[in-house]
């Protein structure tokens, strides 16, 4: 299990280091490091010296190096269109992007499993099929046309919900939230649902197939046999065994939730990292993209092996299969 | 009545024409059986031919700046009270019509999801052969990279893309180009799904007895992949293509919505989306939602003759 654990931890670094090199070529040769210190009628000279001091003529492998070791410490560079170092810009931004991650993430867990229990048990209701049109939808509907007629609905029609920005927020530290005030829990609950109904709609399919899965199991058939009442068959033997497909899922989809929060963050002026990389990809603002995709890389690969880990923690099983030569 | 018996083959005789042995296969007769796919293939036809004839069936040309009077701005539907002819589904702020500007978004839109599959099927099915065919190094090497590029969601890919062959255009870039840039941006985000599966299935054919047979003649490597491996590996392929027909369109209709797709003055459903998402709170209500309707309409329809083409095609669900 050791070994395991430390070949996925190399396979991580690898990625980490490819999405590096990747982005340390954006930073290098899409965009011209020299255009973020100098204006643009700086004579040529200048922009030489300055090309020169910044070590740009050093070869590639050294700047690479180079480059890696400033990020390691936090350092991205500054941003084309805000004069700003990069790294200010992010972490000013992040708290915004991972409350609503994490509020996605609870609304489409806790919904996607209460929808599939029920049309795994009840899989002939009317509710059930409901449900499975909900699904449909939420595949279908590209995100910003949901967040659209959210919008539409409550913040148009009915003037119930605000339809741009965080609302009132409190400052702790360094880090912001909207989880203290009224009108910034009230913020949070369109653009949640706008981000989470995808998620919703895969947690809802695999615990309804889970579901099914587990009922036509003997150890059910022997938990009735032993006179069980419906409910602690249900909840206490089927429900548990389809927790840990969905534990794997919700963390390995965080990563996406955070990527697509691109989407959300733009439909509701949400001010958060996907907003600031979006208004990097307008304005083709290269350090803001090159830090953007190393960050959420991080946050991929970190997740990912952390499911990983967990995994051999909760299920016995792997763990014995691991240690058998493959 | 003849005609109809005839067309019933019987084992002794199949059919061979291409038509005939369609006709006779298992998917048609799937596919006759099936209401809901009968009406999402009617309905991605219905939109295709809309888009191909725009330039016929539209009252206006929506990127013609002469065409457009801005005393027309802003009209509602038709059947609204102060709709008016010819404006059936109203019009935006530049007197843009509506209807006219969904066909020919519809086109860009339609145009970008072909093109954009096409490239990405390309690239992957000619990288996946390679993998699997060549093995070694080269696959190792092919699929590392789809393994990284797998752990980040297409639209990040999309973007990015984007973004640095924007970048390195530099400028401002015209209608033909940004669309040229689009497709490249999908394409490179898309193949990775093509390539695993192909090198799959080549993995299993080329220690088939007709594949040893083809070298033993003394066929080159590219002709063995093309000739003999790749027709039959292309079923799963025609899938994913499919289903990734309608993620071509979803990305294609994001992008442009986040503002770095197509321009207003060349609009694809995403951008009418995005303009019309401005005038959502002044109560012009049409601008945006018909386009966005038939954007769903037209992802819904493909998705459900991708979701039946794969169950037709799977023979374990027969």
């Amino acid at each position: 299990m050791f070994a395991f654990i430390i070949r996925r931890a190399l396979q991580a670094i690898g990625v980490l280091f490819a999405v590096g090199i990747i982005s340390f070529a954006m930073f290098r040769f899409a965009g011209d490091p020299v255009n973020q210190i100098v204006s643009l009628d700086t004579p040529a000279a200048e922009r030489e010296q300055v090309r020169r001091s910044l070590g740009l003529d050093d070869p590639v492998p050294l700047q690479f190096v180079r480059y890696l070791a400033k990020a390691a410490q936090g350092d991205f560079g500054v941003s084309y269109q805000f004069r700003q170092p990069v790294a200010d810009l992010l972490t000013e931004r992040m708290p915004a992007t991972l409350e609503l991650a994490l509020c996605a993430t609870l609304f489409a867990t806790g919904f996607g499993v209460l929808m599939g229990v029920y049309s795994g048990l009840k899989r002939d209701s009317f509710l059930a099929k409901v449900f499975q049109t909900i699904s449909l939808i939420g595949i279908s509907l590209p995100t910003f046309l949901i967040g659209i007629l959210l919008i539409y609905l409550f913040s148009v029609t009915l003037g119930w919900l605000p339809s741009y920005g965080r609302g009132d927020t409190v400052r702790l530290g360094w880090w912001t939230t909207g989880f203290l005030t009224l009108s910034g829990l009230k913020a949070l609950i369109m653009p949640s649902i706008t981000l989470g109904l995808f998620q919703m709609t895969l947690i809802m399919r695999i615990v309804r197939a889970e579901m099914l899965e587990v009922l036509r199991t003997d150890y059910i058939k022997f938990a009735r046999a032993r006179g069980l009442t419906t409910r602690a068959v249900h909840f206490g033997h089927a429900l548990k065994n389809t927790l840990v497909p969905v534990i794997t899922i919700v963390g390995l989809q965080f990563g996406s939730v955070i990527a697509f929060a691109i989407i959300t963050e733009t439909v509701f002026q949400w001010p958060g990292m996907g907003l600031l990389f979006v208004q990097a990809v307008q304005n083709v603002d290269i350090p803001i993209m090159a830090a953007y995709l190393m960050l959420v890389a991080l946050i991929f690969v970190a997740i990912n092996l952390a499911v990983d880990i967990l995994y051999t923690i909760v299920d016995p099983r792997l763990r014995t299969t691991i240690r058998q030569p493959a | 009545m003849a005609d109809a018996i005839q067309a019933v083959p019987t084992p002794q005789a199949q059919p061979t024409t291409w038509a005939g042995r369609f006709l006779d296969s298992d998917v048609w007769s799937s596919f006759k059986r099936s209401k809901l796919t009968m009406a999402a293939a009617f309905l991605t036809l219905l939109f295709m031919a809309a888009a191909v004839l725009a330039g016929f069936v539209a009252p206006q040309d929506p990127f013609d700046p002469a065409q457009l009077d801005l005393l027309n701005s802003r009209l509602p539907p038709l059947w609204e009270a102060d709709g008016q002819a010819p404006f059936l589904l109203g019009t935006d702020e530049q007197g843009r019509d509506i209807f006219s500007a969904i066909l020919y978004g519809l086109r860009i839109s339609l145009a970008v999801g072909f093109l954009g599959v096409a490239f990405s099927a390309t690239l992957g099915i000619a990288l996946g052969l390679i993998a699997g065919y060549v093995g070694g190094t080269t696959d190792a090497v092919i699929m590392r990279i789809a393994d990284v590029q797998l752990t980040f969601p297409a639209i990040l890919i999309a973007l990015l893309v984007d973004g640095v062959v924007k970048s390195v255009l530099g400028g401002q870039l015209d209608g033909v180009t940004t669309l040229s840039v689009l497709v490249f941006s999908i394409g490179l985000s898309f193949w990775v799904q093509y390539a695993r599966t192909v090198r799959g299935s080549v993995m299993v054919e080329k220690n088939k007895d007709y594949i040893a047979a083809a070298r033993l003649i003394g066929l080159p490597a590219p002709v063995i992949m093309v000739r003999h491996v790749l027709p039959n590996v292309l079923g799963p392929v025609l899938v994913i293509a499919t289903i990734n027909l309608a993620l071509a369109i979803i990305t294609e209709a994001t992008l442009s919505f986040l503002g770095t797709g197509m321009p207003e003055t060349m609009p694809s459903l995403g951008t009418l989306i995005r303009i019309g998402n401005n005038y959502l709170f002044s109560g012009e209500w049409w601008i945006v939602a018909f386009p966005g309707f038939s954007l769903a309409l037209l992802v819904l329809a493909i998705n459900l003759l991708g979701d039946w083409l794969r169950d037709a095609l799977n023979p374990k669900l027969r």
